[in-house]
């Protein structure tokens, strides 16, 4: 009936997804121990960009699910990025 | 009609109730979206206030919790596998432990915002209006941004509470799932939004 009832995500794939998680939590936590000024934020962000991706892909199962899916949840993530590049532009050049 | 009526149960579309709650969770995202922006725009402008106010936080209590949203999100997708592989204990058993592990979180959080209240740091105390404004701002944007993602858990946790009925009394089962899956959708999303939150409150350098 739908592609997406077929698929099953296995115990250990999950688990293994867990643990890069875990690991990307650790990794955030040192990295941000080191002064690394303005590059902290940024690598932070790009692990939690990492992490939110892990999760949306492997947990809410969207790896398996439709395109027209995938594209939607992209295009909130781009909506998002836009929003807030324009929101700095504005700021940087008053 | 008799027979239309009869095939009702059918004509359920899975596909159908999963992109309605995508559609539900895109304003959710968009929501805590804005709230992000507010606080990066005045973290820009009140970089050292926001560094200061920051260390007021545990940063061991923060870690806890992400663990903890982590494995409950691990324990809830589990559950759909095991739900599909009509294993129907252990799926119970795998919403409870994620149930568990949101109250951990509260009661986590519970101490954590008790302590700040202890010290008479609260939205509208006295001790907030004396405060510089960057750090006034910080913990305003740390109270109800937090509190509205406990505020989720809390709606996370009746929605989980209300999926161990429904499994436990075989209205969702190894063929119709959707409801289970939505609700582990939500819960993803409040573990989504703290894997944000986390690094931008506690972790400021």
């Amino acid at each position: 009936m739908d592609n997406h009832g077929s698929h099953i995500t296995e115990y250990k794939v999950l688990v293994r997804v867990l643990f890069v998680l875990l690991l990307c939590t650790f990794l955030t936590i040192s990295v941000t121990g080191f002064n690394l000024g303005a590059f902290t934020v940024t690598i932070a962000l790009l692990i939690a960009g990492f992490k939110s991706y892990m999760v949306l892909s492997y947990f809410m199962h969207l790896k398996y699910e439709s395109l027209l899916l995938r594209i939607l949840v992209s295009m909130v993530f781009v909506l998002f990025i836009i929003i807030v590049l324009i929101t700095f532009i504005d700021y940087s050049f008053r | 009609m008799s027979e239309h009526i009869t095939h009702v149960e059918e004509h359920r579309d899975d596909e159908a109730s999963k992109l309605g709650m995508w559609l539900f969770i895109f304003t959710e995202l968009l929501l805590f979206g804005g709230l992000i922006l507010v606080y990066s725009v005045f973290r820009m402008q009140y970089p050292a206030n926001f560094h200061e106010a920051s260390l007021e936080l545990s940063v061991t209590i923060g870690a806890i919790n992400t663990v903890v949203l982590l494995i409950s999100s691990m324990t809830i997708a589990m559950a759909i596998t095991a739900i599909q592989k009509k294993n129907k204990k252990l799926t119970l058993r795998l919403i409870s432990i994620t149930v568990f592990m949101a109250l951990v979180f509260l009661f986590n959080k519970y101490f954590e915002w008790g302590h700040k209240f202890e010290h008479g740091l609260y939205p509208g105390s006295d001790l907030m209006q004396l405060l510089e404004r960057g750090h006034h701002l910080y913990f305003s944007l740390y109270f109800f941004m937090t509190g509205l993602h406990a505020l989720h858990i809390i709606v996370g946790m009746v929605l989980l509470i209300i999926c161990y009925v429904k499994v436990n009394k075989g209205s969702i089962a190894h063929d119709k799932f959707v409801f289970l899956e939505n609700g582990a959708l939500y819960w993803h999303l409040v573990d989504l939004i703290w894997i944000f939150l986390f690094p931008l409150l506690y972790l400021i350098s």
